[in-house]
C-alpha cells in the first residue's frame, strides 16, 4: 500500500521548476548548448523553451502555461534538435547534454503553420462575435504566422451545445482547441477535478463527469480555467445586457459596489502595465456610465472584520472558557464563495467551522436594500444592486437562495473586472485619463484593512489589526512596524504564524455585552494560518482531519484562488505569478497611502452600528442581515 | 441504487484494491475487474473507485470513456465484436454482419431484447491474414463465413 501523499499527482504533473545551482561552476551544474549557432550556458535540466526565453528567442506556445505542469500536447513550440529524427516540443525537452538547436528552419516553420491551420479548421465561430477578440492566443498565433485562408477547411456548423447551466462559467466547446490548460488548472492547480478530456480520437472533448452540465457537478465556480483558457471556450456568465437595461430605465436606482481587487487590475484591460491602481478614475467612469451611486465594498469588508472578529472572540471564549463542545475551532473565513462551495462539496463535516458572517458583497447587498433604502426613502424594489468583483463565483453567491435577507434579492448582479472594462469601453471612456473622484456617502471611504482583502493574507492582517487593538487597548503599530503584519503576507501556499498576546486592556464598549474581561487571553498565543488556492486548502484540511498542526489553529483564512482575490476568475487575462505579485504590490501600496487603516476606526462603520444595529456586532439583528448558513452538498453525483 | 447494492460494490472494489494496490496505476485493472463482473461500470462504481484511489471521479470517467472495452451503460451478457478494418472488410465482413443481424434480430451498436448479445464493430483485431474475424467475449474466431458466424453464436448460452 502506498502512503496517501504519494497517491496524488506524480511529479510529472507538477510545474517544471529547475532550481539553479548555488555555484554555477559546479560540475554537472550547467550545460552548454548551441542555440541557432550561438553558444549558451544554462542550468542542467532547463527546458529548451526557457533557454530560448532567456536568450530572447521567441517560440510560439499554446498549451504551455507557467502556472501549470508541462503538457506538450499542442506541439506548436517544436524545434529542430540535431541528431533527432523528428521535431521536438521545446516546452517538454529538458536539456541534459550539449545539443544543437535550430528554432527557425523551413521544417519548423512549416510544421507550426500546419498545426495552426489544423487547429483553426476545427475551431468554430468568427472572431468578431467572440469575447476574446483581440485577446485570444489562437488569434494572435494566426496573425503571427500570417494565416490568410483556411488551408484545411473550416468547420461550418457547431458540434456542441453551449453549456449555460452555471451561474458563473459558460463552456462553449466549439471554440476549444484541446490544449488541456483548464484540465490541468482544475485537477492539478485547484484539485477540484471537474474537467477532463473525455472520449477518444476525433471524438475527444473536454467534459465533466458523465457529461453533466456544469451546474450539476462539483464545480466551485472559481473561474481559474477562464483565466487560463487561450481561446473563448470558457467565459463568465455576462450580465452586461441586464445592467445596461437597468441603467437606461429611469425608474431604477442602480447602485454599484466595487471590490478591492478590480481597481488594481482594471488598467490592464486598457493596455496599462500591471500594478497600477485606478480607484478614483474608476469611480468617475462608473458615474459617467450611469450608475446612480458608487460604493466601496471595503466598507463592508470593515464590517466583515467587526462581525467575523467578534465571532472569533466569541467562539474562542465559548470553546476555551465555557468549554462548550458544540462550538468549533478553528474558525474558517467565509469571504471567498469558491472556497465556501469547495468546503460544502468536499468537507461538509466542517461546515460549522465556517464563519457565519456573510462575504462583504452580500453584507453590502443586504444593507443597500434595508439601511440605505430606509435612510434615503427609496423603495428597495426599485434598487438594482450590482457588485463589481474580481470573481466568477460571486455570480453564483448572489444567486444562492438564502441570500434574500433584505426581503429582496440582496445583490442582483455580479460583474467581473473584464465585463466592467467592456462596459467602460462601450461607453466611450478611456479609463486612465478620467478625472479622480471619491466614493459616495453614506458609506464613503473605507479603511486600508478592507482594501487588503484583495490579496492573500489580507483578511487575516485586517483581523489582526483590529483584534489586537480591541484586546490590548494599545496601537497595533506597537507590535508590528508600520501596521504591516508581514508574517501573513506573501505568496507561499500555506502560511502559519503564532502571535503571542502579552498584555490585555479593558473590554471596549462595543464588546461589553459579549465578554466580561480579557483575562482569559492574557499570555495566550493566537495561532493563525493563511491558505490560498484550493489545492493548498486540501492539504490543510487533510492535516486538520488527521489532527495535525493546523487543527490547533484558532483562525484560518482560506481563499479559493491562487494569490487571493487579485488572481480571481474575473480578473483580466492573462495571469501569471509576476502579474499577481504586481497587483498585490499595488494593493499594499494603496493601503500604506491611506490614513485610515483599521476597520474598527472606520467612522462610517461605527455610525452604522449606532444608527442601525444598536445592539452591536453578532447581535440578533446583525445575525439576521449580516450572517448566513451553509448547505452540505457532498461530492457524490447521482 | 439500493444501499445494499452500493455496499456490495464498495466491498468488491476494496477487494480489487487489495489485489492491485491503491496507486493510480491500479486504475485499469480495477476497472477491468468491475467490467468483468457487471458488464458495465456504473456511475456509483466510478465514484467509489475515485474515492478509494484518491483521484477525481472525472479522471475515472475519462479513462472509462477512452477505452472501447470499458462501458458505463449495461450491455448484453455476451459481447460480439466484429472487425471492421480494411482487410476484414475486403474479405466479406459486410455479409457476416448482415447474417448476424438477421439471426439475432438486432442491429450493430445495439443489444438484443433478451440482453443475451450486444453487437459492436471493433477496429483491427490483428487477424488480417485470417479474416474476417470477430471476438465473442474473450475468444477470437477467424476465417468466418456467414454460416459459421451464426453457428458460433447459436452455441453460446
Amino acid at each position: 500500500m502506498h502512503k496517501k501523499e504519494e497517491l496524488r499527482a506524480p511529479v510529472s504533473q507538477k510545474p517544471h521548476v529547475v532550481e539553479k545551482p548555488e555555484n554555477i561552476d559546479t560540475i554537472g551544474g550547467t550545460v552548454t548548448l548551441e542555440l541557432n549557432e550561438k553558444k549558451v550556458t544554462v542550468p542542467l535540466g532547463t527546458t529548451i523553451l526557457d533557454a530560448c526565453k532567456e536568450n530572447n528567442i521567441h517560440i510560439p506556445t499554446l498549451c504551455h502555461h507557467e502556472d501549470l505542469c508541462v503538457a506538450g500536447v499542442c506541439r506548436l513550440c517544436v524545434v529542430e534538435v540535431e541528431g533527432m529524427r523528428t521535431l521536438q516540443a521545446s516546452c517538454a525537452y529538458p536539456i541534459t547534454s550539449p545539443i544543437k538547436v535550430h528554432t527557425s528552419t523551413p521544417m519548423v516553420r512549416q510544421a507550426r503553420k500546419h498545426i495552426i491551420d489544423l487547429l483553426i479548421s476545427e475551431h468554430y465561430g468568427e472572431c468578431y462575435s467572440c469575447f476574446r477578440n483581440n485577446n485570444c492566443e489562437l488569434q494572435s498565433l494566426a496573425k503571427e504566422y500570417g494565416v490568410d485562408h483556411y488551408n484545411f477547411g473550416h468547420i461550418e456548423k457547431p458540434r456542441y451545445e453551449v453549456d449555460k447551466s452555471s451561474y458563473s462559467v459558460i463552456r462553449d466547446m466549439d471554440k476549444c482547441v484541446l490544449c488541456k490548460r483548464c484540465v490541468r488548472t482544475c485537477i492539478d492547480l485547484q484539485e477540484v477535478g471537474v474537467l477532463e478530456a473525455v472520449g477518444r480520437g476525433d471524438q475527444t472533448r473536454i467534459s465533466t463527469f458523465l457529461d453533466k452540465p456544469l451546474a450539476d457537478v462539483v464545480c466551485i465556480n472559481c473561474g481559474q480555467c477562464i483565466n487560463r483558457c487561450p481561446t473563448g471556450a470558457l467565459r463568465a456568465n455576462d450580465p452586461r445586457d441586464e445592467i445596461w437595461e437597468a441603467i437606461d430605465d429611469p425608474k431604477k436606482h442602480v447602485i454599484i459596489q466595487t471590490a478591492p481587487s478590480p481597481r488594481a487590475a482594471i488598467g490592464e484591460e486598457f493596455g496599462q502595465e500591471p500594478g497600477l491602481s485606478y480607484t478614483k478614475e474608476m469611480t468617475t467612469a462608473l458615474r459617467r456610465i450611469g450608475f446612480d451611486k458608487v460604493f466601496d465594498t471595503n466598507f463592508t469588508a470593515d464590517l466583515t472584520i467587526m462581525e467575523e472578529g467578534t465571532e472569533l472572540i466569541l467562539r474562542l471564549y465559548k470553546a476555551l472558557v465555557e468549554k462548550d463542545n458544540s462550538v468549533k475551532v478553528p474558525q474558517f473565513t467565509s469571504c471567498s464563495p469558491g472556497w465556501v462551495k469547495y468546503l460544502e462539496h468536499f468537507y461538509p463535516e466542517y461546515i460549522d467551522n465556517l464563519s457565519s458572517a456573510k462575504s462583504p458583497q452580500q453584507m453590502f447587498g443586504a444593507l443597500i436594500k434595508t439601511y440605505y433604502a430606509e435612510k434615503n426613502g427609496i423603495n428597495p424594489e426599485d434598487i438594482v444592486s450590482v457588485a463589481l468583483m474580481p470573481c466568477s463565483a460571486k455570480k453564483f453567491e448572489c444567486n444562492r437562495p438564502e441570500m434574500h435577507d433584505s426581503g429582496f434579492k440582496d445583490v442582483d448582479y455580479g460583474l467581473t473586472t473584464r465585463e466592467l472594462a467592456q462596459m467602460i469601453k462601450e461607453a466611450g471612456i478611456f479609463l486612465p485619463e478620467m478625472p479622480k473622484s471619491n466614493f459616495d456617502n453614506p458609506f464613503g471611504e473605507a479603511s486600508g484593512a478592507g482594501l487588503i482583502f484583495g490579496a492573500t493574507g489580507g483578511v487575516m492582517e485586517a483581523a489582526i489589526r483590529t483584534v489586537y487593538e480591541l484586546i490590548t487597548g494599545k496601537n497595533v503599530e506597537d507590535f508590528f512596524e508600520n501596521m504591516n503584519v508581514t508574517p501573513v503576507r506573501g505568496f507561499e501556499g500555506v502560511k502559519y504564524a503564532e502571535l503571542p498576546i502579552t498584555e490585555v486592556g479593558p473590554v471596549p464598549d462595543i464588546l461589553k455585552p459579549l465578554v466580561p474581561n480579557w483575562d482569559w487571553v492574557k499570555g495566550a498565543t493566537l495561532k493563525v494560518a493563511v491558505v490560498h488556492g484550493t489545492a493548498n486548502a486540501k492539504k490543510v484540511m487533510e492535516d486538520i482531519k488527521a489532527g495535525g498542526k493546523f487543527s490547533e489553529c484558532h483562525f484560518i483564512e482560506f481563499m479559493a484562488c491562487p494569490g487571493g482575490c487579485l488572481g480571481g476568475g474575473g480578473q483580466p487575462i492573462p495571469t501569471n505569478k509576476e502579474i499577481r505579485a504586481k497587483r498585490a504590490q499595488a494593493i499594499y501600496n494603496e493601503d500604506e497611502s491611506l490614513t485610515l487603516r483599521k476597520s474598527h476606526m472606520n467612522e462610517n462603520v461605527l455610525r452604522l452600528y449606532e444608527e442601525f444595529l444598536p445592539e452591536g456586532p453578532c447581535s440578533h439583528k446583525s445575525h439576521k442581515l449580516l450572517h448566513t448558513h451553509y448547505t452540505e452538498r457532498g461530492k457524490y453525483i447521482a | 441504487m439500493l444501499v445494499l447494492e452500493k455496499n456490495a460494490i464498495t466491498e468488491e472494489i476494496e477487494e480489487s484494491i487489495k489485489l492491485h494496490g491503491n496507486n493510480r496505476s491500479a486504475l485499469i485493472p480495477i476497472l477491468q475487474d468491475i467490467q468483468r463482473k457487471h458488464s458495465h461500470i456504473s456511475d456509483f462504481a466510478q465514484q467509489e473507485v475515485a474515492r478509494l484511489l484518491d483521484i477525481h471521479p472525472v479522471e475515472v470517467y475519462s479513462v472509462v470513456s477512452f477505452y472501447a472495452f470499458l462501458n458505463t451503460k449495461p450491455k448484453g451478457r455476451n459481447i460480439v465484436r466484429l472487425c471492421q478494418t480494411i482487410t476484414c472488410d475486403l474479405q466479406g465482413k459486410a455479409a457476416i454482419a448482415k447474417a448476424i443481424e438477421r439471426e439475432l434480430n438486432c442491429k450493430f451498436g445495439e443489444t438484443t431484447q433478451d440482453k443475451k448479445f450486444s453487437l459492436e464493430f471493433a477496429n483491427c483485431l490483428g487477424m488480417c491474414d485470417q479474416g474476417p474475424a470477430m471476438i465473442v467475449n474473450d475468444k477470437v474466431y477467424s476465417h468466418l463465413t456467414p454460416e459459421k458466424a451464426v453457428q458460433i453464436l447459436s452455441n453460446i448460452k
